[in-house]
């Protein structure tokens, strides 16, 4: 099958790639762009490991075609930090314990940091659902809880 | 400056044992330079997929590989005859049985690997699998364990036909396995017959899948010039798989190294030897360049190592106050088509006989028979520390049922029937010697920190308003650190474990280990060990697991055995080093070694406050100013054979209330003590303990691999298979006491598998609890609403007012 | 996980979308891919032409039309959730999209797709149906507009014509003395429904004047209990009545038995979240 030509902002350099129509986003980010830090977990859009920031908004990379990332602004979790140092959510989570294993990781923080920005005051309740998207099963969720807790008062004082 | 301040300030900046101290580990993972298999790629790399069978039975009639092979990017396509000449197509299990690596002439089970594509790039491998033509002859299947012994039941095993002396006794079926046996029959049969008391609980262990984050796989590396094999690949026990990767292969473990990178989430997925490994070694031994395998989800949670599957009987004989007499235990194990389960060679029940639990038992009898039936292979999986889960299940609702027939409460029971504290060290009538513990103490702690004669009292009045409230108490044993090496070995490798220590001439550390962290924090609580014993900051010590080129032997990390085994190795070579620097400082400080005495991180001279040398200054002068006679150098190795299994032990209570117009339990509260003796970080061990009693509650609440009569398997997507959100997750309240485990170095036992193994009994008595009242005595899990409401529905207490 | 090889193209504008399905045979339009793509990964659905029409403007947006609220079919779930207009006007919408699926799966997932998928698990027929919406439609021959009621045909069988496209979600704003109620029984975040209800109710004092009761996954496609509403509709609606109501939707439900529960469960709960919708749709039509 013909290759595209797909050209994006990831994590604020501009890249570009050429793929297939079929190919999914989370494989040209991990495997042509080299960037490894996102994960893949399952198949069935569940697990959340894959998420990436796309124009602005926590997606699956698992459920999106790379060709329709053309244009955009992406960030991983390789773009979180920056010359100052680590990022607030990133921070926290050693903070607070909230990773083991690491493999879902990525995908907690992308989503958090967005999350925080879309609520920067969350109540537990709002956390647990705003993060429902990603699954852990080595923590238990409830330090990763805490991290995102001790991230928004982080931020807020910033 | 005080001493005593002075002394704490250097204990703080050791960050040594008992420190919460933050793990050295999150800097890589938090910034997405973790290295999982899936993340490494070599020049020339290929990828490898599975063509799997959609039957559960069936023959193989005929296979065509003409389509496949001419897909461009395909580079080979293997089957078992393709594997037959090497003498690969079947391989070893750890259990005394053969498995198929490929299937040979007939499948076993739903998604077995018939036959594998060697391609380009996984889109290639995944279009070229469907393009493998496969035939097949359907046969009868059998899903009921219960049937398989049955006079003309389908005989699944064709290559065991006619050998009826199995790996661990005489097999008196086609499909049977074994037979295996604990504790003395006549004695307890006896006491059954004369008891006045006694109960008898049919129960079911489903099951279930230990599902990590990341699925299996892994990047096998053939050089053909040095005739050198890399493996990269998630697993939980590198130095097994270099030693059966030899024996497999004929190549010489000097010229293997196996690499277990990051892996995430092992819970004892990751032991055993997968078919997807052994192809990707043969396909790149024969192509001469590295490839990948990495399977999918569904494959992961439909064919790698499944747990429980346990039909189990449990009988107690009692007086009439609730004292246990006697314990009988029946069990029915369904193994799948091969018996591929995990467990130290001897015991092929694992640790089942751990089953008289907390409780002073005089006699019982454990039985197990083992069967196949078509269903993917495995048993020991899942944080279950080799069968613990369905030993402390046995007995915990077995005590329950009792419990609830003599009418007394069920911390009571408990209470009348602990071992008692003078009572340790504890042989049980099983023969095991539980090390340490003092169980009444730690049930008063969690029945006055959860206020229990009020949540009693509570319940009485929601009962009578026709509400549902359950209170659910699990008291468990652990049996965690395989193990003593005569009795405990895998494939003939004694389960000892080893560190190996070396400390640089500007002080900071390098230690290696022979077991492998997979989230459990090893990289920061070895660390910790070692400053402890050293007065060397934990930040200055690096710890490397996993890669057998220059891990010492080790086997493994699972049945949380690396704080009791490896653990113990580290500190005795720890120590090693800390007896050679006091003959260094000794000499150093020109008196003799007995006028020393170890303060922190220094040695002091008794009595002659100014004269020490801390270990740093030591190890400088271990490389340049030993006394005479001495080599230079400050290292050690220990490999350390255990005396002993460690026995943590946890009082775990739940509340929850059962919503009778859908079934939904909603768990109010959690309470879960601990003790697991010395604790090394605590940060650490709550987060496990958050970990273990997720797992734990998924298990109990939802989690199922139902087979229909075809033996397909249904729900193996993250869609049906239950995973709980932050959403699902209860609330965990943490507490522990300390009992130190004497025969440890550190009085260190495990920790990370006690809140899967105490609390999944925990859950199942509280929903069993909500019901008890209506003489219900037991509910076979997954306690999920559609099966809560069954039970409510049965009783009529969903009909309206 | 690796979907097989299709064609990809992008639409700019309605007229084009349809222009490309009638030049490809078989091409299907994606929308959020949120149920389209987990199908085509796992090799169920294998659609040579994929038309990709997240890029069309007139496709999105939320206005209110004078006492009509229209939605674009390509509206996320999260912008509904998000939309003033939607949480003053019709706020059972935004309760339902907020138990769809999860955060990352409503930044893509649109409500049209939803609509048109064809699962009997997806969610939004049977809130169309409680709201009495109706489709606008967009086809080779125009625009035609089509009442919910009698859209939902069978499981991936609607009403919708070929080359055609959904194109807007039209809803009667909610006026005082209206109430909705949404329930949903789930296994867990992230599923489809055990069984859900959506549930709207207009009062006239005491009396009920009308009443929708709608049920997502116990049946082929959406439906609505009408032999329910009869019941309740020009009455006082008390418990007595609620129960002969939830005995109509038992008898209503034709749900498929599956993990998530038999028959008799499934009818149950729909029961169950019918009762509590209708509850909770008097409750706030009450004021």
């Amino acid at each position: 099958m013909a290759k595209q030509h797909v050209s994006f902002n990831l994590n604020g350099k501009k890249v570009d790639a050429l793929v297939e129509p079929r190919d999914l986003l989370v494989h040209t980010i991990r495997e042509t762009l080299n960037l490894t830090g996102t994960h893949i977990g399952c198949e069935s859009s569940h697990c959340g490991a894959c998420t990436v920031d796309l124009d602005g908004k926590s997606v699956k990379s698992c459920t999106v075609l790379a060709v329709q990332a053309e244009g955009s602004e992406l960030k991983t979790v390789e773009g979180l930090a920056d010359a100052d140092g680590l990022h607030a959510v990133q921070q926290a989570f050693i903070q607070e314990h909230g990773l083991q294993c690491g493999f879902c990781t990525p995908g907690m923080l992308i989503r958090a940091y967005r999350f925080l920005q879309e609520n920067p005051n969350p109540t537990e309740e709002e956390i647990r659902w705003g993060m429902s998207g990603n699954l852990c099963r080595c923590t238990g969720y409830q330090n990763i809880v805490k991290a995102v807790q001790t991230a928004a008062q982080t931020l807020q004082q910033a | 400056m005080d001493n005593t301040a002075d002394m704490q300030e250097r204990e703080d900046a050791i960050k040594g044992i008992g420190c919460s101290r933050k793990r050295k580990e999150d800097a890589r993972f938090v910034q997405g330079t973790g290295r999982y298999v899936d993340d490494l790629k070599f020049p020339g790399m290929l990828f490898a997929d599975m063509v799997r069978s959609p039957y559960a039975h069936a023959r193989i009639k005929s296979i065509n590989k003409e389509k496949a092979l001419a897909l461009p990017g395909v580079h080979a396509v293997l089957t078992a005859d393709d594997l037959k000449p090497l003498n690969l197509h079947w391989m070893p299990t750890l259990a005394g049985d053969v498995q198929a690596v490929l299937a040979d002439e007939k499948v076993h089970f739903q998604y077995q690997e018939v036959a594998v594509v060697i391609a380009d790039d996984r889109y290639i491998a995944a279009d070229a699998i469907e393009l493998v033509e496969v035939e097949y002859e359907e046969l009868d299947v059998l899903v009921d364990p219960h049937k398989a012994m049955a006079d003309g039941a389908p005989v699944l095993r064709e290559d065991l036909v006619g050998k009826m002396d199995g790996a661990h006794s005489k097999r008196v079926h086609d499909n049977h396995i074994f037979n295996w046996q604990a504790g003395e029959k006549e004695a307890t049969d006896r006491v059954f017959e004369q008891a006045e008391i006694t109960v008898k609980q049919d129960m079911y262990y489903p099951r279930v899948h230990p599902c990590p984050m990341e699925t299996c796989g892994c990047v096998a590396s053939f050089d053909k010039i040095n005739e050198h094999l890399t493996v990269h690949l998630t697993s939980q026990a590198p130095h097994v798989v270099r030693t059966v990767v030899s024996m497999l292969s004929g190549i010489p473990e000097s010229k293997i190294r196996i690499v277990s990178p990051d892996i995430g989430g092992g819970f004892g997925n990751k032991v055993g030897i997968y078919p997807g490994y052994v192809v990707s070694i043969v396909a790149s031994i024969v192509l001469g360049v590295p490839v990948k395998w990495v399977e999918d989800r569904m494959e992961n949670i439909s064919t790698t190592a499944f747990a429980r599957d346990y039909h189990m009987t449990g009988e107690l004989a009692a007086d009439s106050e609730g004292r246990i007499k006697a314990l009988r235990v029946n069990v029915l194990a369904d193994h799948g088509a091969f018996d591929a389960c995990a467990d130290p060679s001897k015991f092929p029940a694992g640790l089942m006989h751990i089953c008289t639990g907390s409780y002073d038992v005089p006699v019982a009898h454990l039985n197990v028979d083992g069967v196949y039936t078509n269903k993917a292979p495995g048993g020991v999986a899942y944080r279950c520390s080799f069968r613990v889960t369905e030993a402390v299940y046995v007995i915990e609702r077995t005590i329950d049922v009792l419990a609830q027939k003599l009418g007394i409460d069920k911390a009571e029971i408990r209470r009348r029937n602990f071992v008692k504290v003078e009572q340790f060290p504890y042989k049980t009538c099983m023969g095991w010697e539980l090390d340490s513990g003092d169980y009444h103490t730690a049930l008063e702690k969690v029945l006055t920190a959860v206020d229990y004669d009020a949540l009693r009292k509570e319940q009485e009045e929601k009962r009578a308003q026709g509400e549902l409230m359950g209170i659910g108490l699990c008291t468990f044993t652990e049996i965690v650190g395989a193990g003593p090496s005569r009795n405990c070995d895998i494939l003939g490798v004694g389960m000892f474990d080893s560190a190996e220590i070396r400390v640089h001439p500007t002080g900071s550390v390098m230690a290696r280990m022979g077991t492998i962290t997979q989230g459990q924090g090893h990289q920061t609580t070895y660390a910790q060990i070692i400053a402890s014993e050293l007065g060397i900051s934990s930040d200055e010590i690096s710890i490397e697991e996993g890669d057998t080129d220059t891990a010492p032997y080790g086997l493994g990390t699972y049945g949380s055995r690396s704080t009791p085994v490896g653990g113990a190795a580290t500190a005795v070579a720890a120590r090693k080093i800390r007896a050679k620097a006091q003959k260094i400082a000794a000499h150093l400080l020109e008196v003799s070694e007995n006028d020393l005495e170890w303060e922190v991180d220094r040695f002091k001279v008794k009595g002659v406050p100014g004269q020490e040398k801390t270990m740093k200054e030591v190890a400088w002068a271990a490389y340049n100013n030993v006394p005479e006679g001495m080599e230079p150098g400050l290292e050690a190795v220990d490999y350390y054979d255990p005396p002993n299994f460690t026995y943590p032990f946890g009082i775990y209570l739940c509340v929850l209330d059962i919503d009778k117009a859908t079934g939904e339990a909603d768990v109010r509260r959690f309470y879960a003590l601990d003790d697991c003796g010395t604790r090394i970080n605590p940060m650490i061990i709550e987060g496990q303990i958050h970990g273990g009693l997720t797992e734990g509650y998924a298990v109990a609440m939802g989690q199922e691999m139902p087979f229909d009569e075809q033996g397909n398997l249904m729900g193996n997507t993250l869609m049906d298979y239950f995973v709980p959100t932050f959403v699902e997750t209860p609330h965990w309240e943490t507490d522990y006491t300390v009992t130190p485990s004497p025969h440890h170095p550190l009085g260190a036992k495990g920790v990370a598998e006690s809140p899967h193994v105490g609390s999944i009994p925990c859950f199942t008595s509280a929903v069993v609890d909500a019901f008890a009242h209506l003489d219900v005595t037991h509910m076979d899990m997954p306690h999920s609403a559609y099966r809560v409401w069954q039970q409510v529905h049965e009783l009529g207490l969903d009909k309206s007012a | 996980m690796i979907p097989p090889e299709f064609e990809y193209s992008k639409a700019t504008s309605i007229q084009d979308a349809i222009a490309q399905l009638g030049a490809n045979e078989d091409a299907k339009l994606l929308a959020g891919g949120h149920s389209l793509l987990p199908m085509m990964k796992l090799r169920f659905a294998e659609p040579p032409h994929l038309i990709d029409i997240n890029g069309i403007e007139e496709l999105k947006g939320i206005r209110l039309d004078g006492d009509t609220i229209c939605i674009g079919a390509m509206t996320t779930e999260n912008e509904l959730i998000e939309s003033q207009i939607l949480q003053q006007h019709c706020p059972l919408l935004v309760e339902a999209a907020r138990l769809v699926a999860d955060p990352q799966v409503r930044n893509r997932g649109t409500i049209g797709g939803d609509v048109v998928h064809g699962d009997p698990g997806n969610d939004h027929p049977a809130v169309m149906l409680a709201l009495d919406a109706t489709l606008v439609l967009q086809g080779p021959d125009g625009e035609r507009q089509q009442s919910a009621n009698g859209f939902f045909l069978g499981t991936y069988w609607n009403d919708l014509q070929e080359h055609e496209i959904l194109v807007e979600l039209r809803i009667p704003v909610i006026k005082p003395g209206v109430g909705h109620g949404y329930s949903k029984l789930k296994r867990k975040t992230g599923d489809y429904a055990v069984a859900g209800s959506p549930v709207v109710v207009e009062l006239d004092g005491d009396v009920c004047s009308d009443i929708r009761i709608a049920l997502t996954n116990v049946a082929p496609m959406a439906i609505r209990v009408e032999a329910a509403e009869s019941l309740l509709r020009g009455k006082v609606i008390d418990d007595a009545l609620i129960e002969q109501a939830a005995a109509e939707v038992i008898k209503a439900c034709d749900p498929a038995e599956d993990l998530r529960g038999d028959v008799l469960y499934k009818s149950h709960m729909a029961a169950e979240m019918a009762r509590r919708s209708i509850r909770a749709a008097l409750q706030q039509a009450r004021g």
